[in-house]
């Protein structure tokens, strides 16, 4: 018989084996999937996770899916780490894209080389007001933040398409649902030539350090460690759970709308029903894979992006469909959660009585 | 006055599907497990019940297809969570990104195909009665199904020893294994009759609601179960009141436009999801009925000591 015997203290190579472990059971798995969909399991794996990164243009479009990824994922964990579960971040990337977003029309004439900070500063903003709603029925009515954040993102969304289709639907365009194309002076510069990486990658790498500092050096990085880790505890010396949702929801929040502002002044252009191919709902995995650690957040974005640029090759050039990309991203999440098992029990063979009789 | 049958009729079909999906929950819940992938179940759900009608040109066995698939997707949230005692809530979230893509995948081949909506349960006679008659006597079997379920889930916690059981290891899973109830297994099975009931849910949708197959068709209303166990206190009757008013919501944009009332559309779509905030918002701010209502082990791993 297979028993689970707990460890005596957390395995850290687990920690860190766990999401090794898992990628390699999800090619395996995907590559059985492959072969059920009639396609040679090697080709299409190949097509999915080595073609796309095979040149330099690959990869930099890598940088740019991973970029909202990663943002979005630093901020996610330092919620999970404290057990507030905000899971609406789609909604605030989308409120952080229709403020910082809505300036670049407001004044879209404009060649002052302020807008592109204000719109910053937005995008923040609106994305940690979609994140402070949560946090105000959370701490002043005890309502579900799970339920809340995420029913909040299908106003979001809605609204966005409101926008689009009625108020801020481009008056020179064609009828179509999106906005004006934002002035010059609202797209963000371009960091390296011949390629579509934005300023907003230069500040995910930002976000990362600052948030390994904070994790690392401040207080209330302190804090979330050990409410993490030991929650009870946490509650004897007094840390204030109130706090903990109010401070991981705004930034999880102001973060979430900035990658979203990143996403509209950057790949895209302009405000257009659809902004993101679900990255609030991918940084989730982003951030259990970087085991909720910035540092691994950044490598979690970048094999998360993969599975982007993957789909959307394996589409082109193999006719499978895009939702390929959603089905190999949920076995990842599976797999490392099982894989996790590991880090704090042990497999061991063999029944309780056989034991005794060792022991 | 001629606007009332159809007006409750499409009431009650979109009722339907959230309260199979909220009464299965409300049993997975009961016994101490959260399964957050409800909207995940209802996707599988509705692309099986699709598919094989599709295919098989029978609803039965697209019924049956539905529940089984409910059923399987539960399991993988019961094997992580029960037997590798994985973290409730991000498994819950792991079954609902897959269930997204997995749903996606297979209905990208019946994306345009349409099929006959379940026929209604005539009966001769007393259908033909005005208002009553087609409210009453005219529905497909699922809806018949709903409301007998939750009579019977209502009966099987009030009434039955089952019940009993299944309500002690919810509330204190240590005691009932003290007694010698298998914990583990109890949860499984009341994990995957949640499971069964989300896919019947998502089968109704796409076998009755609107007869044709669509990604993420379900549209949150998985969220929107979860979100009425809350609001009912995990109690049955309460179930149906909630799950009848979010349908009566939702229908309300339908409706509105021929009302001579001209909001835009979008604002009319937020309607469902603003009150589920709303109402979890009045439920949960009474602590004390939540704590009394809520099953105290709910989300927790267990492990038999040992």
């Amino acid at each position: 018989m297979v028993r689970l015997e707990p460890r005596r203290q957390h395995s850290q190579a687990m920690v860190y084996l766990s999401p090794v472990l898992a990628i390699l059971m999800t090619l395996v798995v995907g590559g059985i999937i492959f072969a059920f969909m009639g396609k040679n399991p090697f080709d299409a794996l190949y097509t999915f996770f080595i073609l796309p990164i095979n040149n330099s243009y690959g990869i930099s479009e890598l940088f740019v899916k991973a970029t909202p990824l990663v943002i979005i994922g630093v901020g996610l964990a330092m919620g999970f780490r404290a057990n507030v579960w905000n899971i609406g971040a789609e909604g605030q990337l989308t409120m952080g894209a229709i403020f910082g977003g809505g300036l670049a029309l407001y004044f879209h004439d404009s060649e002052s080389i302020l807008l592109m900070p204000a719109m910053f500063v937005l995008g923040a903003l609106g994305g940690a007001f979609w994140g402070a709603i949560p946090a105000l029925l959370r701490t002043r009515f005890n309502a579900n933040e799970i339920l809340t954040s995420l029913m909040l993102t299908y106003v979001a969304t809605l609204f966005l398409s409101f926008l689009v289709h009625g108020p801020w639907r481009n008056p020179e365009g064609f009828n179509f649902p999106e906005s004006r194309p934002f002035p010059d002076a609202g797209l963000l510069p371009i960091i390296f030539e011949g390629s579509r990486v934005h300023l907003g990658t230069a500040v995910a790498v930002l976000v990362v350090i600052a948030g390994w500092l904070l994790l690392s050096k401040s207080v209330i990085g302190f804090q979330l460690r050990v409410v993490g880790k030991a929650p009870q505890a946490a509650r004897h010396v007094g840390f204030r759970q109130k706090r903990m949702v109010w401070f991981t929801l705004l930034l999880g929040g102001a973060l979430a709308g900035l990658a979203g502002l990143f996403e509209v002044a950057g790949p895209i252009g302009q405000l257009q029903p659809s902004i993101s191919p679900g990255y609030g709902f991918t940084a989730i995995i982003v951030a259990f894979l970087g085991r909720l650690h910035p540092v691994g957040i950044l490598f979690g974005g970048l094999i998360m992006a993969l599975t982007y640029l993957g789909g959307e090759l394996a589409q082109i050039t193999l006719g499978l469909p895009n939702a390929v990309t959603g089905l190999f991203q949920g076995i990842l999440l599976f797999f490392l959660l099982a894989c996790d098992v590991l880090t704090k029990y042990r497999i061991r063979f063999g029944s309780i009585a056989a034991k005794g009789r060792t022991a | 006055m001629e606007w009332i049958v159809p007006f409750v009729l499409t009431v009650i079909t979109a009722s339907t599907p959230l309260l199979l999906a909220a009464t299965g929950e409300l049993i997975t819940e009961k016994s101490g497990v959260l399964n957050l992938g409800v909207e995940g179940m209802m996707l599988v759900g509705a692309i099986a019940g699709f598919a094989v009608t599709a295919s098989t040109g029978s609803a039965t066995v697209g019924i049956l297809a539905a529940v089984l698939a409910g059923a399987m997707m539960s399991l993988i949230f019961a094997f992580l969570t029960l037997t590798l005692m994985a973290n409730q809530v991000a498994t819950g979230l792991a079954l609902t990104i897959f269930g997204v893509g997995f749903s996606a995948l297979v209905g990208s081949g019946f994306v345009g195909f349409a099929i006959d909506p379940l026929p209604a349960l005539a009966i001769p006679g007393i259908s033909a009665i005005p208002i009553i008659g087609p409210i009453l006597f005219g529905q497909d079997f699922l809806v018949y199904l709903s409301i007998a379920v939750v009579i019977g889930v209502g009966w099987f916690l009030a009434k039955s020893r089952a019940g009993l059981v299944l309500k002690a290891v919810g509330d204190s899973h240590h005691s009932a294994h003290a007694i010698g109830y298998s914990v583990i297994k109890i949860r499984y099975l009341a994990t995957m009759f949640g499971g069964a009931m989300a896919g019947l849910g998502g089968a109704y949708l796409s076998l009755s609601y609107t007869p044709m197959w669509a990604e993420n068709m379900t549209a949150g209303r998985g969220w929107i179960a979860l979100a009425l166990v809350v609001f009912a206190t995990w109690r049955p009757g309460r179930l149906v009141a909630g799950a009848y008013m979010f349908g009566l919501i939702s229908v309300m944009q339908l409706h509105a436009q021929g009302a001579g009332i001209h909001v835009p559309s979008q604002f009319m779509s937020m309607l469902p999801y603003l009150a589920t905030v709303i109402v979890l918002v009045i439920i949960s701010s009474d602590r004390a009925k939540i704590r009394l209502n809520a099953p105290a082990c709910i989300g927790q791993a267990f492990r038999a000591a040992q």
